[in-house]
C-alpha cells in the first residue's frame, strides 16, 4: 500500500500555501504564546524536578505545534481525552498554569486531590480535559463512548483522543478505531508519532508505512500531517472535526513529529536516540517554523520571543511558588471519592489512619477530626 | 560471592540463565538497548544480542501471549512487564491461557515461562506505578506467584522460576531494588519455590510478610524486642503454592500472629493466611490474628506514606497481639 501523503501548510521558509487561515492575528499570536508557555512550563518543571521539589515531569519540547494546532481546532464544548504529553492543549484552552502546577505538586488544591502522579491532569472547565490515566491506550475507546453519547443526544460536539505511536499497539487503539468506524462516532483520533515510545523507535512499534494508512482497513479516512507545522495540524483536525460533526464518523490523523527531550525527567534519551536524529529534528523545531511564518506576516520579532517567554516564565514561576506553598491534601482524601458514599469499612480504616497519624504528631494541616 | 543490590541480583540471575541455556529469551518494553526502566536488563542485549534480549511493541497482551507461544514450543521466555500496574491488558493471557494450558490439554501442552514485574509503592508513583496486585493472581490456579525480598533470594528464586515447568509470576519489590544489598553467590544456584524463609527467630509473636514489607517488619521486630517482645518474622517468598506446613508450624510456635502486606486488605493475601491458621490450628491461638495492610482504596500519591504499612503500624499490631 502506498504511504499517506504528508500534508504541510507552512513551508520551511515560513511561507504558506493558503491565504485564508481562518485565524486572526490575535489568534495566531495566542497559538505562538501558548507554545512558549509550554516551553516555559517544561523548563520550570525540569528545574523543580532536578532540585527535588517535584518528583517527575514530562517534557513537551518538539511536539508543541501538534498539541496547540489540534487544540485550536476544537470548541469549548468538545471533549479532549488527552495523553500525558498534551500540556499545550490544556494551556491553549485557558486551563490556568497554577491549576496544572497544583497537580505537579500533588497538593490540596490539585483537582485530583494529590492522588495522581504529576502530569496526570483532570479538568472540566473551561473544556473537558478528561482525567489522564497511566495505562496506555485505555482512553482511546473511552473517547468513542463519550462521542457516542454526543451523537445519541444529537449534539454537534466531538471527542478528540490523543495518543502516541506506542499507544497504537494497545488494545484500546484497536477497539477504539473499530467501534468508532462501525458506529460512525464523532471522534478524531490524533496519533502523535513522535518517533519513540520511551526507548522504542517507531520501526519496532509497527511494520506499517506509518500510522495514517491503518485508517483504511478500519474504514475511516486517514490523514498524515507534518506535526511540526501548527497550521497543518490545525487544518487536519478541523477537517476531521467537521466530518465528525456532520455525522460522517471518525478520522485517524497521524501527526509526524519528534520528542526532542527525554520521555520523562527520569529518562536519559542519549542512551538510545542517535545524535544525528536529534540534530536533524532540531532544524525542524516547530517553534522556529511558526516564527518564520509569523515573521513573513510581520507579526514577529526576536524581541517578541524574549518578551513572551519571559512573561511566561514569570507567570509560571508565580504559579509554582503558589503551588509549592499550598498545603498537602488532608488525610481524608485517601478515603474519599473511592465511592460516592464512604462505606463503613473505609470510614473505619480512615479513623484508624487518623489516630495513628495523630498519635505520632503527624496529622497534616486540615486533618482535624476525621470527617468521614 | 558478590555484594549486590536486589536489582543487580535480578540482572545477574537473568544473565546466568541466558548463559546457561540459549533457549532463555528476555523481552518486554524498553528492556533492550535502554536496559529496562529500572535497568534490570542492563547489558543483556549487548552480551546476548537482539535475538535474545529485545524490545517489543507496547502491548502487554502481546508480550505475554507471545511468551506463551514460545513456551509451548520449546523456548524459555522471561517476559518483563514494565510495572505490575500495566499487566492488566495481559490478564486474559495470564489467567485464561498461561494458567490453564496444562489442565485443559490433559498435560499435553505446557507453558514454562516467567513474567517478571516490579510491584509496590514507595516511589511516589501514584495510582498506577505503585500497586500490589498479587491477590488477583493468587486467585488463579495454575500460576505460581513468587516475591523475593533479598538479593540472594531474588537471584535464586528467579533461576528456580526459569527452571520451573509451570508459569511463574515473579513480582519484584521495586522499593527494595536499590535499598537492600547482600551477598549473592556467583553462577548458578536455586532457592526452592514454595519454601518460606525465617528472617528472625522469636518466641512471642509470629509476623508473616513478603516483599517490600520484610524490612519493615524486621525493624518493627527490633523495636518490639527492645520492649521485651520477641518476634518470629517469616518471609513467605512464594505465595502460590504456599508452604502451608511452614506457615502452620510458625504460627503454632508463638500462638500469636500478625500478617502484613502492602496490598489492600479486603480479599487480600492476609485473609488466606489467617483462614489457613484459623482452620488448622485455632486451638493454638492465644490472640486474634491481626492484619496490617494497605487501605481498601486506590493507591494515593502525595500521602502514600500513610497508605503503606510502616514500622509503627506493624509495631502497634505486634503489641496488640502480644498483650492480648
Ligand atoms: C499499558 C502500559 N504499558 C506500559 C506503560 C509504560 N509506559 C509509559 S509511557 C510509555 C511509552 C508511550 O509511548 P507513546 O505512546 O509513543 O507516547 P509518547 O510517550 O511517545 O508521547 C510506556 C511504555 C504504560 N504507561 N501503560
Amino acid at each position: 500500500m502506498t504511504p499517506a501523503e504528508l500534508r504541510t501548510v507552512i513551508e520551511p521558509d515560513g511561507r504558506v500555501k493558503v491565504r485564508d487561515l481562518g485565524l486572526s492575528d490575535a489568534e495566531l499570536l495566542h497559538c505562538y504564546r501558548t507554545m512558549l508557555r509550554v516551553r516555559a512550563f517544561d523548563d520550570t518543571c525540569l528545574k523543580l524536578q532536578r532540585s527535588g521539589r517535584i518528583g517527575f515531569s514530562i517534557p513537551n519540547k518538539g511536539v508543541e505545534a501538534t498539541q496547540v494546532g489540534a487544540a485550536s481546532a476544537l470548541k469549548k464544548t468538545d471533549w479532549i481525552f488527552p495523553s500525558y504529553r498534551d500540556f499545550g492543549m490544556a494551556l491553549y484552552h485557558g486551563i490556568p498554569a497554577v491549576a496544572m502546577m497544583h497537580n505537579m505538586f500533588g497538593n490540596a488544591e490539585d483537582s485530583a486531590k494529590g492522588r495522581q502522579m504529576p502530569v496526570h491532569f483532570s479538568f472540566t472547565e473551561p473544556i473537558k480535559f478528561v482525567s489522564i490515566s497511566s495505562p496506555i491506550g485505555t482512553h482511546i475507546i473511552q473517547a468513542v463512548g463519550a462521542a457516542h453519547a454526543m451523537k445519541l443526544r444529537g449534539e454537534k460536539h466531538i471527542a478528540l483522543a490523543s495518543f502516541g505511536d506506542g499507544g497504537t499497539s494497545s488494545l484500546g487503539f484497536h477497539s477504539g478505531l473499530n467501534f468508532a468506524a462501525v458506529w460512525k462516532s464523532p471522534v478524531v483520533f490524533l496519533c502523535q508519532n513522535n518517533q519513540y515510545a520511551i526507548s522504542c523507535p517507531v520501526e519496532k512499534q509497527t511494520a506499517s508505512d506509518g500510522f495514517a494508512i491503518k485508517a483504511k482497513a478500519y474504514g475511516m479516512p486517514g490523514i498524515l500531517v507534518d506535526g511540526n507545522d501548527l497550521l497543518a495540524v490545525r487544518e487536519a483536525v478541523l477537517e476531521a472535526a467537521e466530518y465528525a460533526r456532520k455525522g460522517k464518523g471518525p478520522t485517524l490523523i497521524e501527526a509526524k513529529t519528534f520528542r526532542m527531550g527525554g520521555h520523562s525527567t527520569s529518562d536519559d534519551p542519549t542512551r538510545y536516540v542517535p545524535k544525528e536524529l536529534v540534530a536533524e529534528w532540531e532544524k525542524k523545531d516547530p517553534l522556529l517554523r511558526f516564527e518564520k511564518f509569523l515573521g513573513k506576516r510581520k507579526l514577529w520579532s526576536e524581541k517578541m520571543r524574549t518578551q513572551y517567554y519571559d512573561e511566561a516564565m514569570a507567570e509560571i514561576d508565580v504559579a509554582a511558588k503558589e503551588a509549592a506553598a499550598t498545603a498537602k491534601p488532608a488525610l481524608e482524601t485517601i478515603f474519599s471519592d473511592v465511592y460516592a458514599t464512604v462505606p463503613a469499612h473505609l470510614r473505619r480504616q480512615g479513623q484508624q489512619a487518623f489516630e495513628v497519624a495523630a498519635r505520632h504528631g503527624e496529622a497534616e494541616a486540615g486533618d482535624g477530626k476525621f470527617p468521614l | 560471592m558478590a555484594n549486590l543490590t536486589l536489582i543487580q541480583a535480578v540482572n545477574d540471575g537473568l544473565r546466568t540463565a541466558m548463559r546457561d541455556d540459549k533457549n532463555v529469551l528476555v523481552f518486554g518494553e524498553d528492556v533492550g538497548p535502554k536496559g529496562g526502566v529500572f535497568l534490570a536488563t542492563e547489558g543483556l542485549t549487548k552480551e546476548f544480542g537482539e535475538e535474545r534480549c529485545f524490545d517489543t511493541p507496547l502491548s502487554e497482551d502481546g508480550i505475554v501471549g507471545a511468551a506463551i507461544g514460545m513456551a509451548l514450543n520449546g523456548l524459555k521466555p522471561v517476559a518483563e512487564i514494565q510495572f505490575q500496574d500495566f499487566i492488566f491488558p495481559a490478564f486474559d493471557q495470564i489467567v485464561s491461557e498461561a494458567a490453564k494450558f496444562r489442565y485443559r490439554s490433559g498435560g499435553q501442552y505446557t507453558v514454562p515461562m516467567v513474567i517478571r514485574t516490579p510491584y509496590g509503592g514507595g516511589i511516589r508513583g501514584g495510582l498506577y506505578h505503585s500497586q500490589s496486585g498479587e491477590a488477583y493472581f493468587c486467585h488463579t490456579p495454575g500460576l505460581k506467584v513468587v516475591i523475593p525480598s533479598t538479593p540472594h533470594d531474588a537471584k535464586g528464586l528467579l533461576l528456580a522460576a526459569i527452571n520451573d515447568p509451570d508459569p511463574v509470576l515473579f513480582l519484584e519489590p521495586k522499593a527494595l531494588y536499590r535499598a537492600v544489598k547482600g551477598e549473592v553467590p556467583e553462577g548458578k544456584y536455586t532457592v526452592d519455590l514454595s519454601t518460606l524463609r525465617t528472617v528472625r527467630e522469636g518466641a512471642n509473636v509470629t509476623v508473616f510478610c513478603y516483599g517490600a514489607m520484610v524490612p519493615v517488619c524486621q525493624k518493627a521486630a527490633d523495636k518490639a524486642a527492645e520492649k521485651g517482645v520477641e518476634c518470629l518474622v517469616v518471609d513467605l517468598r512464594t505465595l502460590l503454592p504456599l508452604d502451608e506446613e511452614g506457615v502452620l508450624d510458625a504460627a503454632k510456635r508463638t500462638g500469636r500472629v500478625v500478617v502484613v502486606h502492602e496490598a489492600p486488605r479486603f480479599c487480600g493475601y492476609g485473609g488466606e493466611i489467617s483462614a489457613l491458621i484459623a482452620e488448622n490450628c485455632i486451638e493454638y491461638m492465644e490472640a486474634p490474628i491481626v492484619r496490617v495492610t494497605g487501605f481498601d482504596t486506590p493507591f494515593p500519591n502525595t500521602l502514600e506514606h500513610h497508605y503503606m504499612p510502616d514500622e509503627r503500624r506493624v509495631l502497634d499490631a505486634i503489641e496488640r497481639v502480644a498483650s492480648w
